[in-house]
């Protein structure tokens, strides 16, 4: 610890501790006797549920806008019902395997001004007539759908180069490290806005963009991991019996350092998706309409002021969308708060 | 010490041929044709585009290519942007002190509020400043840059009409800035603020600042909130320590233990802090930025990447990365000054 660019420990974000599995049972307690924590659990939770359920949520605007989603799901004008039936194989289907159509907001009119709340349109329409409800609901699924993929490809790619840097060492992770440093001296949002403006605007771009920076951190914790398990007796043990590098490895030190890089990175879905967003918010993500958290604040740029007389006439165009991304990002900021602490093996 | 910090600004040419090697390696994901659109801003040269591609070697190998941009570049010559309509050095030169501005201005409530208010709430641990503190910052933590912009926006510039987007609003200070002036303002620093103040332009000055608030206060809150949690939490964690215990036994004053003993080393983890909140400065400025149509770095950054303006996003990616760099140096000096047992090896 004598050169202060390793001294990387805040005391929320301490990734590099193993936890040993008789701990569990404790850490289980600390966690459940922490009102927060449960706060945040229950807030992602809740999330999930609205992403898994999205079909079954928007079943009311799939009937009144029989949009290509309907089509797509071979459903016609009578049977739009069994998306809410687990009778049926469409309720399965749609939750499971929806079609990319679903993902695109339907819309209630061409017309570039927001429109208020109704029967059928129950959260209002922001400008272009998208429906604010059915993009929230979606949009979660689609948030949760680039959070996971991004964290997943960004782990494993950080754990093949932080395993291989930490266990041949010598200039291969000298190299590595060094590729780590150069991401880490970017700001991630500007590497992501570089990516995307080459690669070309679309949602896949954008997640290959943040996966870009994401295997980074995990690529750093699993190397200091591996460089303080690659001393222990029971690895030298092994050698001794003649297992090879990638064994020792495989077998020997992952199991014992990845469980906690796994929770750690889970974690850090809130923050992808948010990044996310941010992309689809400067314009730089899914195709207009696509049903996108960062779009649909984007929407709201538009219409800041009100007409004469009734400055906020348009404040569901910002409120709503807004507040679900706050809650999301809260949720995840809670969640991620308690369990790096009772992660913390110093407390 | 020296050598340390010599050590370090040896890592720049490091990030420098990373970085550019790496978005170099990109464009060649894009056919010739493709990259010689930035180049292209009349209709006579569209009709031209091979002419275009062999002046500016886009057929040639990456690595020849490479070459020529960082003998260009040793040159300072990073290309012509097609958004600024300058060349990238200069417009990146002409938009920094803005950005510089802004964030230095949020600089001032990020740690001055972070630090006060994360102390004042571990010294009155579970009273009522400590119970709002909390609140503070979960709530400004989970505020999303894009999404506190435009409420922001949305009450204080759509409903009330007190603040407006933009960085002035005079007309003679528009013109300033669109360098027509009659010659009568000077521009000593580049800092709008400090400018108008050398020149006397009281008007103007306080034009800037309105223009400023909500920038600032977008800019802040995320960063703000984070250092005042982590201020709260490592000077309670300090105040535990046994230290802490033997100075109030000594018979030290409240204060001195406070300050001397307990806060000197609970800042400690808020500095490692801020070198994460210069990353995440620059981020949130890019969006701040857009929000508030803000006439820095981040606002060309955005648009050169929505216009695909490739010289500009190269230049700009590159001029981040070395402040990046530098300031992590700054906030690593700095904890040997705050913290003497560490030894730069």
């Amino acid at each position: 610890m004598d050169d202060p660019a390793d001294r990387g420990s805040i005391p929320t974000d301490d990734g590099a501790t193993t936890v040993r599995v008789t701990q569990h049972g404790k850490t289980w307690k600390r966690f459940r006797r922490n009102p927060l924590a449960i706060t945040g659990a229950v807030i992602v939770i809740v999330y999930a549920l609205v992403a898994l359920f999205a079909p079954q949520l928007t079943v009311r605007q799939l009937e009144y806008f029989r949009n290509n989603c309907v089509r797509d799901l071979g459903l016609g004008r009578d049977s739009i019902g069994d998306i809410v039936n687990p009778t049926k194989v469409a309720f399965w289907r749609a939750m499971v395997v929806p079609p990319q159509s679903c993902f695109s907001i339907p819309r209630v009119s061409f017309s570039s001004v927001p429109i208020p709340r109704s029967d059928t349109l129950w959260l209002g329409a922001s400008s272009g007539g998208y429906d604010i409800y059915y993009g929230l609901i979606w949009g979660t699924r689609a948030a949760f759908y680039v959070g996971v993929l991004v964290v997943g490809v960004g782990l494993l790619a950080g754990a093949i180069v932080g395993s291989v840097a930490g266990y041949l060492g010598g200039w291969v992770d000298g190299v590595l490290m060094r590729l780590v440093d150069i991401v880490f001296s970017m700001p991630s949002l500007v590497i992501a806005i570089v990516i995307v403006t080459i690669l070309g605007q679309s949602l896949t771009n954008v997640m290959i963009a943040i996966m870009a920076v994401q295997w980074a951190p995990y690529a750093r914790i699993l190397r200091g991991d591996i460089l303080a398990i690659k001393e222990r007796d029971y690895v030298d043990g092994a050698r001794a019996l003649g297992a090879g590098g990638p064994r020792v490895v495989t077998r020997h030190i992952l199991p014992n350092s990845l469980g906690p890089l796994v929770v750690i990175a889970s974690l850090d879905i809130g923050s992808v998706v948010l990044t996310a967003a941010a992309l689809s918010f400067l314009g730089l993500g899914a195709p207009v309409g696509y049903a996108d958290w960062g779009q649909m604040i984007n929407f709201a740029r538009d219409w800041i002021q009100g007409t004469p007389g009734h400055p906020f006439a348009f404040w569901f165009v910002s409120v709503y969308p807004g507040i679900v991304i706050v809650l999301f990002v809260l949720g995840w900021n809670l969640l991620g708060d308690a369990v790096r602490d009772v992660l913390d093996v110093r407390s | 010490m020296i050598p340390f910090i010599i050590r370090r600004l040896l890592f720049l040419p490091v990030v420098f041929v990373g970085v550019t090697l790496g978005i170099v390696l990109l464009m060649q994901l894009l056919s010739p044709t493709q990259r010689a659109a930035s180049y292209i801003s009349s209709e006579a040269q569209l009709r031209n585009i091979e002419a275009i591609i062999e002046q500016h070697h886009l057929n040639d190998p990456w690595y020849e290519q490479y070459w020529a941009w960082l003998q260009a570049a040793s040159r300072g010559n990073f290309g012509y942007s097609k958004v600024a309509r300058l060349p990238v050095l200069d417009a990146i030169r002409a938009r920094f002190p803005s950005t510089a501005e802004l964030a230095f201005a949020a600089m001032l409530p990020v740690i001055g509020i972070g630090i006060w208010l994360g102390t004042a709430a571990a010294l009155n641990r579970d009273r009522l400043i400590d119970q709002v503190v909390r609140v503070l910052s979960i709530l400004g933590w989970s505020l999303p840059t894009f999404v506190l912009g435009i409420w922001l926006l949305v009450v204080f510039y759509g409903g009330l009409n007190w603040f407006a987007p933009g960085q002035i609003n005079s007309q003679h200070a528009i013109d300033l800035a669109n360098g027509v002036a009659d010659g009568t303002f000077h521009r000593f620093t580049g800092f709008l603020t400090l400018d108008s103040l050398l020149n006397g332009r009281f008007d103007i000055f306080l034009d800037v600042l309105k223009h400023l608030v909500l920038p600032v206060v977008t800019l802040a809150a995320v960063s703000g909130a984070q250092i005042m949690r982590v201020m709260r939490s490592s000077l309670l964690d300090a105040l535990g320590q046994d230290y802490v215990r033997t100075a109030r036994a000594k018979g030290l004053p409240e204060s001195v233990v406070n300050h001397k003993h307990a806060r000197r080393n609970a800042l400690i983890p808020v500095l490692t802090l801020s070198g994460f909140t210069i990353i995440g400065l620059l981020n949130g400025l890019v969006i701040t930025e857009t929000i508030y149509n803000y006439p820095g770095m981040g606002l060309f950054i955005a648009t050169a990447a929505t216009q695909l303006d490739y010289p500009a996003v190269l230049g700009s990616a590159v001029f981040t990365a070395i402040i990046v760099v530098l300031a992590n140096l700054v906030v690593d000096v700095l904890y040997g000054l705050v913290d003497p047992r560490i030894r730069y090896a």
